[in-house]
């Protein structure tokens, strides 16, 4: 996670047009995909209220429920490590990948290990680590991280994927998708066959059962957790759910949120290790459940509700924000509304304080989320603890130190509108403002300004009151 | 039916025409105005803002003012939101002023929402001839709940052309202090919006909220105009003169 500043990436951004396009492009087809699954499923409110609760109960008793999932999966022959925080998990997964002697390591998609940057660490052991989804597969040949919770390489066009995977071919590729993606295939097929150690994420994770469940459109999921010797999978805390009859809720959820699927191509359940008599499947099963600042959020009413995410990306792909400026401008794991709302709750150093502008409280993002996060609210929660913890800029304290006195009383904010009259005389042309000057040019720099009103509302009122008064005498006298 | 009108401060200290728009529309369909003098603003930007302290003692000086009138009703579907939702969070520690925050609201009508919903008017009598764009305002709609009702009032104007707006959901970049903290993204999303408008060749651009209007118009003058923007109280109560419409040239 870079962290810093956000505004100077936004405007890196929004300099490059393509990236903006393509972000458009492909966020517009999720989210109309989205509303006609939903559409033609029905109900979806009725849907989305009983995947809150399900989320509510869960995370209100997730410790139990926690307790309840290591035990299923220990009983089962796999072994469970908790890890506090990314370099607890990392070292625990290099650790697991050393005893294994394993070389080789192939990955399905996982976004808590982008969390963890574990890659990075197992290459520091000399393993070598490749990612299968196909998305993930392109942004490693690009040394690029995901820009979308589950369209990782949404931010690239299909001439920019045509040049790496020709890269990587070592020959010209033709632009033709079909031709792109046997290509990517018959070299992933060799690594699955010939890797020693998978690794994957979990969508969830079956509290009565010790099942991990992983989504997947490619099935490289399958192949990652059945080829290898031995298999990782790396979670955050808060993917669990109670029991089969609650995924039956999420199966639904997840694919029509995400891609406006009806039910996802794979859905992979993985318990345990190999058992006596079974013909595949790894002959270690480990699962590192991350803290990593979840806690942080567990018991806080402001914040809790953020555990209840299923990274299905809705939000990304309705906020307006998100889709001018694509997920790496946030400069975090997880970008979009989430993303800003999530980060600053892991990690609260002041390195992310800015994230919760990225964000113009629209509502889109509530609105999209198929549990209910109120994710505006919890924004603006953000924003009131950077201006506790003294986060805020002393320019921006001390006008809105100025606003609540102005705007709480009669007497100063007339007072204040007239000083602002007098004020605006320099740069008010024709009742316009276009000056770029100070914290205006944010606005002036692309659109012109509104000036003062010679007279405000207060002041036509007592005419305006006579005038109206005048046309119901009027009027009454025309019905007598 | 006696209501004081909340004009907002944005309208009184910027678009006061609006605010008499609003009183005059609604004079016309026989409601008793009055207009509390010591309202000024619902402490919104400062919510948002996150400095609740200042956003609490703006909201107080609003909730006095309103004090007591049956109905509240404003050009805004944002700050009648503020007063529904962001108020009462504001409160929520405060059992004296949640009570008083929570009966402001129970009161409190977007004017749309009012013109449908409490008179039962669905056609005000005007006529305006024109093409005509809506962008349904995300604060009235996402967070009050507004639905058809401005829609509604536009199709039963007379000889009113009524476009379909691109990607009209989508937030036109304002969002208060984000528009100044943000200007590029903020820009960048008003852009968006302003290129959809324009493509549905509208003469006139019309909503429910003087920010959303104040960016959206002052980028669409930024690019030498072209197309009028309207708050629905201006368009309503313009149609109900039966002037000619004026159309704004491009230069």
């Amino acid at each position: 996670m870079r962290g810093g500043n956000m505004r100077p990436r936004a405007e890196a951004a929004l300099l490059t047009p393509a990236l903006g396009a393509a972000v458009k492009r492909a966020t517009d087809s999720l989210r109309t995909r989205k509303d006609e699954a939903t559409e033609s499923l029905g109900n979806w409110e009725a849907w989305r209220e009983r995947g809150r609760e399900i989320r509510a109960h869960t995370i209100a008793n997730l410790d139990a429920y926690l307790a309840r999932f290591a035990e299923s999966v220990q009983r089962r022959g796999g072994n469970v490590h908790f890890a506090l925080d990314a370099g607890e998990a990392r070292e625990i997964a290099a650790r697991i990948v050393g005893e294994a002697g394993g070389r080789l390591v192939v990955k399905s998609k996982s976004m808590v290990t982008e969390e963890i940057r574990l890659n990075d660490r197992l290459e520091e052991d000399g393993v070598r680590v490749v990612e299968t989804d196909l998305g993930e597969y392109i942004l490693q040949l690009a040394h690029e991280k995901p820009s979308h919770i589950i369209a990782p390489a949404i931010h690239k066009t299909k001439e920019e994927i045509r040049q790496l995977l020709s890269h990587s071919a070592g020959r010209e590729l033709p632009s033709d998708v079909r031709a792109l993606l046997a290509h990517a295939r018959e070299t992933l097929r060799q690594l699955f066959l010939s890797a020693d150690v998978g690794i994957t994420g979990a969508n969830f994770a079956i509290a009565s059962t010790g099942t991990v469940v992983l989504f997947t459109n490619e099935g490289n999921a399958d192949l990652s957790a059945a080829m290898p010797r031995v298999q990782i999978v790396v979670m955050g805390m808060e993917r669990i759910l109670p029991s089969f009859e609650d995924l039956e809720v999420f199966a639904r959820l997840l694919p029509m949120s995400g891609t406006g699927q009806d039910v996802i191509t794979y859905m992979t359940c993985l318990t345990g290790p190999r058992r006596e008599g079974e013909e595949d499947g790894p002959r270690e099963f480990h699962v590192i459940v991350l803290d990593g600042g979840r806690s942080n959020a567990l018991g806080d009413p402001d914040f809790q509700e953020a555990l209840h995410c299923i990274r299905c990306g809705a939000c990304l792909n309705v906020c307006p924000v998100y889709r001018e400026i694509g997920g790496h401008a946030y400069g975090s794991v997880y970008p979009g509304p989430i993303g800003a709302v999530l980060t600053p709750i892991l990690d609260p150093r002041p390195d992310f304080s800015d994230l919760p502008w990225a964000s113009s409280l629209c509502g889109a993002c509530a609105e999209a989320c198929p549990v209910k996060i109120p994710l505006p609210d919890m924004l603006v929660r953000l924003r009131e603890r950077n201006v506790e913890r003294g986060f805020t800029g002393s320019l921006e304290r001390a006008a809105m130190r100025g606003f609540g006195r102005m705007f709480s009383g009669e007497g100063p904010y007339l007072k204040g509108l007239a000083k602002a009259r007098s004020l605006q005389r320099l740069v008010a042309r024709g009742g316009k403002i276009d000056a770029k000057i100070g914290p205006l040019s944010g606005w002036t720099g692309s659109r012109t300004a509104p000036a003062v009103a010679p007279r405000s509302f207060h002041d036509l009122w007592p005419d305006l009151r006579e005038s109206l008064g005048k046309t119901v005498e009027e009027k009454s006298e025309d019905d007598g | 039916m006696r209501c004081a009108l909340f004009v907002t401060c944005l309208v009184d200290s910027l678009f006061p025409e609006v605010g008499v728009s609003t009183a005059r529309l609604l004079h016309h369909l026989g409601a008793e105005i009055d207009f509390p003098e010591e309202q000024i603003c619902c402490g919104q930007p400062a919510y948002t803002a996150g400095f609740a302290a200042e956003a609490r003692k703006v909201a107080k000086s609003l909730i006095r003012a309103l004090e007591g009138y049956p109905y509240v009703v404003s050009p805004s579907g944002s700050c009648t939101a503020m007063i529904h939702h962001g108020t009462r969070d504001l409160f929520r520690d405060d059992p004296v002023w949640s009570e008083r925050a929570r009966d402001l609201a129970s009161r409190s009508y977007e004017l749309s929402q009012f013109i449908v919903g409490v008179l039962g008017v669905r056609d005000v009598g005007a006529r305006f001839p024109a093409r005509v764009a809506y962008h349904p305002a995300c604060h009235g709609k996402r967070i009050l709940g507004l639905g058809d009702e401005p829609v509604e009032l536009l199709k039963n104007v007379r000889g009113l052309d009524l476009r379909d707006l691109p990607d009209a959901r989508d937030c036109c970049g304002f969002g208060g202090m984000f528009s100044l903290k943000m200007g590029h993204l903020s820009s960048a999303m008003v852009q968006t919006k302003v290129r959809h408008i324009r493509e549905t060749e509208a003469q006139v651009l019309v909503s429910t909220d003087m920010g959303c209007l104040m960016n959206i118009g002052g980028r669409i003058r930024r690019e030498g105009g072209g197309i009028r923007v309207m708050h629905l109280a201006q368009l309503l109560d313009e149609g109900l003169r039966d002037r000619p419409v004026p159309v704004e040239p491009r230069t």
